[in-house]
């Protein structure tokens, strides 16, 4: 057990995996010497060298392109895309390859990607550097998403990404890349895909959030138990395939849901939870479901970040409404 | 100042079996002579597969099968690579190489499967290492290159080739592919079928290059032109090009300049915007009939032998259509079964509603 921060736990995930399994290769851009540019893969190339650790031409289609191509062929390819919103030149591959590669062909060729990429705002970076367009993927059957929130469940879930069969856009929340330090686990350590985490017990509301909304969150439920509001804090962890039986049980138990993303509001994860909800568990709600999310105009640049960004005290605010409801 | 020249580039032409079906011998090495054998095989191959397209066309008229895309005028292509090929290496094409897939093994009952609408005509038997068409042009040239990759990290002594249209080279992904190759030197032939149109869209408007085999000199290898008309010439330069891959000296492009002789699709009609002229005369280089002129002056091929062939061929093809036919009806559960190794409870639920609507629908 050592305290790592969350980019730390990417990087010993990505070395114990390595370490055990040949077939597995990284490729991205400056993740070689460089160490990527958050570092995650730091010394890699030295332990590993440059056949495994591969820094590739300035291209994501062609990243995203050859690792489907590799991993069909039998390797475990982990691509880095510098920040998500660099990820959509390579969507043609994601959507209409790596996604449909399985069922298409019947199972005679799969498709064991895992593309990591940090998401997210927070970070005071240049445009398109702050996207949080995770819904796109949710929404394309055949691919998994899988959003960590502290250093041991990046660690945790990165392993399960690499060792799951299909292909995994795995987001790291790059606000909290080394925000937090927490105790990791050495070694192998496993966090199944698909179940989510109660991070904090409570009967009076659910808080459904993922990534670096889960910080928040949790500061909101800090401080409504002060009042006597006790909040059940819900992190995901996995956006696809959505743990749906903890969420409605959970909401079974309190009555109310308020999801909590940082990603635009209009057709965001949210609303997807808040129909679910109501499909399978109207007859518990006593009031309405409400959303914590980013409006939807583009992630402003730097010195309009703050006024996007749900915070803290929005959720205060939506935990008011629901409880007086 | 005179200015001086940094690098000069050449590309060069190949055509073995000209217009007049004969051989130019210059053309060849003392081991590259073609036995009588090879040229039947050659012409066996071809006359196969454009009948497997006939009659594709012909289902497709008759409500059989779906939109089909015809590869008339490029069988010279399709039977050259895949001669070139061998069992062990990896092919992945693009939607206009029925061809090239059967004479790899695919079955014709599963093209014709595949054209139908039924996903099983996208199951490559498990020893053929090939990959279903794609149909987003040109985003298969990244897997390909993949592919390639890793046969040479993992040291496996095969190559890979993949194919593709003149508009493919247009997208970025060809680019990408061919950059990636270059940079990594790695075991893939990339033949491209210029076939001059891509839809209704000709050359000109794809490239202002004078050659697409000229593209290659920017990623730092070969590119070489052949007549995508003359088998021989595209045997010769796709073998060359994959035993090359197999050295560990990297990728070449291959363009085979040819025609498309039918329409884009069954759904398309191309006289709206080409010429009968224009097609005419590309009729006349037929790929099929320059072969056959050859075999019947050197090789006294005679009319029952031509017979005798067309007989085997028809019978092949009426096997495979009595096949696809006759074959069980596809599972409509098999949309979940596959989409990944493990089914996630939303899916499953998802599954069962289907299983009950289709059992409900067969007790209706």
């Amino acid at each position: 057990m050592s305290r790592l921060s969350l980019i730390q736990a990417v990087n010993q995930a990505l070395d114990h995996a390595m370490s055990a399994r040949p077939e597995i290769v990284l490729l991205g851009e400056d993740i070689g010497k460089d160490g990527g540019v958050f570092r995650a893969t730091d010394g890699l190339i030295e332990k590993f060298g440059e056949a495994r650790v591969v820094d590739t031409p300035l291209s994501e289609s062609g990243i995203i392109g050859t690792a489907i191509g590799m991993a069909a062929y039998g390797l475990r390819p982990v691509a880095e895309i510098q920040f998500m919103g660099f990820l959509y030149g390579a969507m043609e591959q994601l959507l209409s390859h790596a996604a449909r590669l399985r069922s298409r062909t019947r199972g005679r060729y799969t498709c064991p990607l895992v593309v990591r990429t940090p998401y997210g705002g927070g970070i005071h970076a240049p445009e398109l550097h702050s996207e949080s367009t995770e819904a796109f993927f949710v929404h394309t059957p055949g691919l998994k998403v899988v959003v960590p929130s502290t250093p041991a469940e990046a660690k945790g879930l990165l392993l399960s990404a690499i060792q799951d069969p299909d292909p995994v856009i795995f987001l790291e929340p790059a606000k909290i890349y080394r925000a937090i330090k927490e105790d990791v686990p050495e070694g192998e350590y496993i966090i199944p895909l698909g179940k989510a985490r109660i991070v904090a017990e409570g009967g009076d509301v659910s808080l459904i959030t993922w990534g670096a909304m889960l910080h928040p969150t949790l500061e909101a439920a800090a401080q409504m138990a002060e009042k006597g509001v006790w909040a059940e804090v819900i992190d995901l962890r996995t956006l696809s395939p959505l743990d749906t039986d903890t969420l409605i049980e959970s909401v079974r138990k309190t009555g109310r849901a308020i999801i909590v993303h940082e990603a635009a509001r209009t057709c965001g994860l949210g609303g997807e939870i808040a129909a679910l909800l109501c499909e399978r568990a109207l007859l518990s709600l006593e009031a309405p479901i409400l959303r914590v999310t980013g409006y939807d105009t583009p992630v402003p640049l730097p010195k309009n970040e703050p006024y996007y960004f749900p915070d803290c005290k929005d959720i205060l605010e939506a935990i008011e409404t629901v409880v007086q409801f | 100042m005179p200015q001086k020249k940094r690098q000069h580039f050449s590309v060069s032409w190949r055509q073995v079996l000209n217009e007049q079906g004969e051989i130019d011998s210059e053309q060849l090495s003392d081991r590259q002579q073609f036995t009588e054998k090879t040229l039947k095989n050659f012409y066996e191959s071809m006359v196969l597969i454009r009948a497997i397209d006939e009659k594709a066309l012909n289902l497709q008229r008759t409500g059989r099968i779906g939109t089909y895309a015809s590869i008339q005028g490029q069988e010279a292509i399709q039977a050259g690579a895949a001669a070139a090929l061998r069992p062990s290496d990896w092919f992945f094409p693009a939607f206009r190489a029925t061809g090239l897939s059967v004479l790899r093994g695919t079955s014709i009952k599963t093209i014709y499967q595949y054209w139908s609408g039924d996903e099983r005509g996208s199951v490559v038997p498990e020893d053929i290492n090939d990959f279903p068409v794609s149909i987003p042009v040109g985003t298969h040239i990244p897997h390909a290159v993949g592919a390639a990759w890793a046969a040479k990290y993992k040291k496996d002594p095969i190559a890979v080739l993949t194919t593709f249209g003149d508009g493919a080279t247009s997208k970025g992904d060809f680019h990408e592919g061919l950059n990636f190759a270059g940079v990594f030197k790695l075991p893939v032939a990339f033949v491209c079928q210029n076939n001059q149109w891509a839809i209704s869209v000709p050359l000109s408007r794809q490239t202002a290059s004078a050659t697409i085999a000229q593209k290659a000199i920017a990623y730092g290898f070969e590119g070489i032109q052949v007549d995508g008309n003359d088998v021989l010439a595209v045997y010769l330069a796709v073998k060359e090009a994959l035993e090359k891959a197999r050295r560990g000296e990297g990728p070449t492009l291959i363009e085979c300049l040819s025609y498309r002789l039918n329409d884009h699709t069954t759904a398309d009609d191309a006289s709206r915007y080409r010429t009968e002229e224009e097609v005419a005369a590309w009729r006349k280089k037929d790929p099929v009939l320059r072969l056959k002129t050859h075999i019947e002056k050197y090789f006294a091929w005679s009319p029952s032998d031509e017979n005798a062939l067309r007989e085997e061929v028809d019978r092949r093809i009426a096997e495979a259509v009595t096949a696809f036919e006759t074959a069980a009806p596809l599972n409509p559960l098999d949309m979940f079964d596959t989409l990944f190794e493990n089914l996630s409870p939303e899916l499953l639920r998802q599954r069962n509603t289907l299983e009950n609507r289709l059992k409900e629908n067969s007790t209706d």
